[in-house]
């Protein structure tokens, strides 16, 4: 039974309420639209309710994933549900009463210090929705820092992205989104940055890997963005950054991924888990909750909420943001993943990704018909060309037990025949030569 | 006792150089080998090197630094901390829900595809609305998904001169924070003397320049709007839309429809009234829902039954947008489907009945020690206020820090920001009488040690890790990371 209270409990309880039925603590609402028929199914008990979502998880047909665009299958170590999943974890509150949330403060400040690691950031905050609100989120904070209205972005950004940031800044007056080509190279066209930046940019989004899987010339990138006086914030794939240069390194303002890829299940794109971080001159356009070390009386060192002077509680409608829940548990599963890899382990994870994305590549190019599209350097995902619509290629492996990719055809135009690939670590070298084996019979 | 262990070492410091917790297959080549050198990471970075045991025993004991819903009762006033049964993990994490992934071809995802339809159709059979999108990833993003919904309809009708949205004082912070980012001016009204919406204030306030009025139904001192259905009118007169923030729906659940009183779009929480767990701060899901007129601005994709098959791929021509990369917090939603099939309308109203008689018990009887600061019927949650002049100078921050001495987490204080000393007590229907009586008590006697010692409640807590954290001291320099 869900409500402990017994029918003598209540009868004790209304009495020291002073009423004599519940109904009366209700005599606030409308009594005409009181206890609505609701029309609901069945109550199942728990063990029904088992077989019933046993059901629904069997229509899921288990697929062979070559998929990525934005969510990664990566291997979890047993570990980080294990522990992530602790009733003292997973049913704690966001940690306002201090004294008595040590052990999520704590975690909460390791996953920032990992992370700016990781980064080579200065700041990060405790997490944010997903990589688009989270990159959504620092372009607003651009807009904050250098009142400029203009946003520059590479058009091979994933389009979910772009729809996301559309819908945050379209409401605000004279913002401008505008997007720059990629060359054929499948990078980012600099000549057409070089041409469209100027004392009107605000800032530019770095894609790196962008959409396609491409690596970006970071640094020349952030030379001419600075000398327009903008600012850049890099989007990044964090397991990358075990192997590829970090946004510290090439001087990005902010930056900004999903952290997925770090110890959390794909989970049909929910929850994701948005990473953000900063240079120190920027922490207090940060958006949402960060953790900082103080001090109890004694001098010992707690953990704490820190710089809540930015958040909606306090600050109501000139905070900068409405975020109150943010992702958690996702930052506890990645702190834990990170803390399990270490640095030797995480640079060995994203050096099996590098190896199986390029082995499938090779194998693919041999292929009839089938080609790499781009040649810049890639990280774990890259862009096939097929010689029928990728969309067909996509219904036909379905049909053999492959998720074969991401057609590209309805985001870009004159790609249709474009198919997005990725391959992590999860895919044995048995895994892609049936990929290919499975290609060579369309 | 002297401290051999030093538990609360961070990972970074019991890090050794060689330790590993995770080992890979290696690779034949080095990362230059497939890229460039400039494009190459040049340093390590510093991330802790720990065995696996290390690892595990490193977070277990921080796990064991914090108070817990499973451990301890969590009176948090608008959190609504009711018991998140155990099956829903279980269940919310079968192996075929995680690994689905958002871009895999639908026939592969039928499953997935179909309990995000049918919550959809069960969220809309509880609250009367004609829609909802199950996208939003907290309550905040629910209430921005909401107000550009808003946004979206007047703009549909042409209707550009609506620049303000109305927020009465009792709301939620996040409500004019909402409306901020929506890119509105926010109108703040006071409200009457008997805690609901001041409707002179409002009459005043609303005009055509008005878009949408936010209003938190029960609102942030425990009461229901009555005057709900005669706001709506007034609201739908001025031509804007009303929002209601859902936040506090385990009030109503089972017991009223929203829709019924005149809601357009508003927002729900399956991390409070659906008993998903918080998580330590997320991630939550914030699902909303429109009436009719509004339903066709709401964010896509929405799951649909076409032909016998389940797709997120219907046309929604007039749609805000998107409002996150994916279609929504899947672990949080499937948890929330699990409480709606798992209770029928008789037991949602028995539990909204509990919630509502459990805060109205605590709230009587620790009337002339604690006293609500609005001394009627509440709904699902009391707001006590105390006065320091006449309690030692004792404040309610002490008193919240002396009740984790006693064993419960202390409710939420200082909100809603109307009422001084505000301590916002939430009980939830889970809680039995037992553990409300030990609660009172346990306050009972902290009121007690105000009149007698009243400088061990002000020193409290005496029995955590750690004793009175200074947050101005974190705050004025920031040490963010190792």
């Amino acid at each position: 039974m869900f409500t402990p209270n017994t029918p003598e409990d209540q009868k004790e309880m209304l009495a020291a309420a002073g009423v004599s039925s519940v109904r009366e603590l209700l005599s606030q609402i409308p009594q005409n639209l009181l206890y609505p028929a609701l029309d609901l199914p069945k109550a199942l008990t728990e063990q029904e309710l088992s077989v019933r979502l046993h059901e629904l998880a069997a229509k899921n047909k288990p697929l062979k994933n070559f998929i990525g665009a934005g969510m990664y299958e990566h291997f979890i170590p047993a570990a980080v549900h294990a522990l992530s999943s602790r009733g003292e974890f997973l049913t704690a509150y966001t940690p306002y009463q201090a004294e008595a949330s040590q052990g999520t403060l704590q975690t909460i400040y390791e996953f920032q210090s990992c992370i700016c690691a990781l980064f080579d950031m200065d700041v990060a905050t405790a997490s944010h929705y997903d990589g688009a609100t989270a990159l959504a989120e620092s372009v607003l904070a651009c807009m904050r820092v250098n009142s400029r209205k203009e946003v520059l972005i590479p058009a091979a950004l994933h389009p979910h992205y772009k729809e996301v940031l559309k819908t945050y800044l379209r409401h605000f007056e004279g913002v401008h989104l505008c997007e720059i080509p990629f060359g054929a190279d499948g990078a980012l066209d600099m000549n057409a940055l070089k041409e469209k930046l100027s004392e009107k940019t605000s800032c530019f989004v770095l894609a790196n890997p962008n959409f396609f899987g491409s690596l970006e010339d970071a640094n020349a990138v952030s030379s001419l963005v600075h000398e327009a006086g903008a600012l850049l914030v890099a989007l990044v794939n964090p397991l990358s950054l075990s192997v590829v240069q970090t946004p510290g390194s090439y001087g990005a303002d902010f930056a900004v991924a999903e952290g997925q890829p770090l110890g959390n299940a794909v989970n049909f794109g929910g929850p994701g888990l948005g990473i953000m971080t900063a240079k120190k001159a920027y922490m207090r356009q940060l958006p949402g909750r960060i953790v900082g070390i103080a001090k109890d009386h004694d001098g010992k060192r707690a953990f704490v909420l820190t710089l809540q002077a930015r958040e909606q509680h306090i600050r109501r409608e000139k905070a900068s943001s409405n975020i109150c829940s943010n992702e958690a548990l996702c930052a506890l599963n990645a702190v834990i993943y990170l803390t399990l890899l270490g640095p030797k382990g995480l640079k060995e994870a994203a050096l099996l990704n590098l190896e199986r994305a390029h082995k499938l590549a090779e194998l693919i190019a041999a292929v009839p018909g089938f080609k790499v599209k781009f040649t810049a350097p890639f990280f774990n995902e890259f862009v096939v060309e097929c010689p029928v619509p990728a969309q067909t290629v996509v219904d036909k492996l379905a049909q053999k037990g492959f998720g074969a990719g991401y057609a590209l055809g309805k985001d870009f135009k004159g790609m249709e025949n474009c198919l997005l690939v990725c391959a992590t670590e999860t895919k044995t070298t048995e895994d892609l030569q049936a990929y290919a084996d499975a290609l060579r019979g369309i | 006792m002297e401290e051999i262990l030093k538990h609360s070492e961070l990972s970074i410091e019991k890090s050794r150089a060689g330790r590993r917790g995770v080992q890979f297959v290696k690779t034949q080549k080095k990362a230059e080998d497939y890229l460039p050198a400039f494009y190459l990471r040049a340093d390590e970075p510093r991330l802790p090197e720990m065995s696996e045991f290390d690892t595990v025993r490193h977070f277990t004991r921080l796990s064991q630094l914090n108070y817990c819903l499973d451990g301890e009762f969590y009176p948090l006033g608008s959190c609504t901390m009711k018991y998140n049964p155990k099956a829903y993990d279980t269940l919310s994490a079968l192996e075929p829900f995680c690994a689905a992934h958002p871009f895999a071809p639908e026939e592969a995802v039928q499953g997935t595809l179909q309990a995000v339809y049918e919550m959809q159709e069960l969220l809309k059979k509880i609250t009367g609305l004609a829609a909802f999108t199950l996208q939003p990833a907290a309550g905040a993003h629910g209430e921005l998904t909401g107000i550009l919904t808003v946004r979206a309809y007047h703009d549909a009708h042409k209707d550009f001169a609506r620049t303000e949205v109305i927020v009465p004082d009792t709301a939620h912070g996040t409500n004019p924070a909402t409306a901020n980012m929506a890119g509105y001016t926010v109108v703040n009204i006071k409200s009457a003397a008997d805690g609901c919406v001041d409707k002179e204030a409002l009459q005043n306030a609303l005009s055509e320049r008005t878009a949408a009025v936010m209003l938190t139904v029960p609102n942030t001192v425990g009461l229901f709007e009555k005057d709900i259905c005669e706001i709506a009118d007034m609201v739908h007169k001025a031509g804007a839309l009303l929002y209601m923030d859902g936040a506090n729906f385990n009030a109503l659940i089972g017991l009223a429809k929203p829709a019924d009183f005149g809601v357009d779009v508003m927002h729900l929480n399956l991390h409070k009234t659906f008993a998903a767990p918080h998580g330590g701060g997320g991630p939550g899901s914030g699902p909303v829902g429109a009436a009719a007129h509004v339903a066709p601005f709401l964010p896509k994709p929405m799951a649909e039954l076409k032909d016998g098959k389940y797709t997120l791929s219907g046309e929604m021509p007039q749609s805000l947008g998107k409002m996150k990369a994916f279609y929504g917090n899947m672990a949080v939603v499937l948890r929330g489907y699990c409480y709606l099939r798992q209770f029928d309308g008789e037991t949602l109203k028995r539990i909204a009945e509990n919630a509502v008689l459990n805060a109205n018990y605590v709230r009587a009887r620790l009337k002339g020690k604690f006293n609500a600061f609005f001394d009627r019927v509440c709904m699902h949650e009391c707001v006590l206020s105390i006065n320091p002049a006449e309690m030692n100078g004792v404040h309610t921050s002490d008193v919240a820090k002396r009740l984790l001495d006693y064993g419960f987490y202390a409710p939420t204080i200082y909100f809603p920001l109307i009422v001084p000393e505000a301590m916002m007590v939430e009980p939830t229907e889970t809680e039995s009488k037992d553990m409300l009586d030990a609660f009172i008590t346990a306050l009972e006697k902290i009121y007690d040690e105000i009149q007698t010692e009243p400088e061990k409640v002000k020193g409290s807590p005496h029995t955590q890790c750690v004793g009175r954290i200074d947050e101005v001291s974190a705050a004025r320099q920031p040490n963010l990371k190792w």
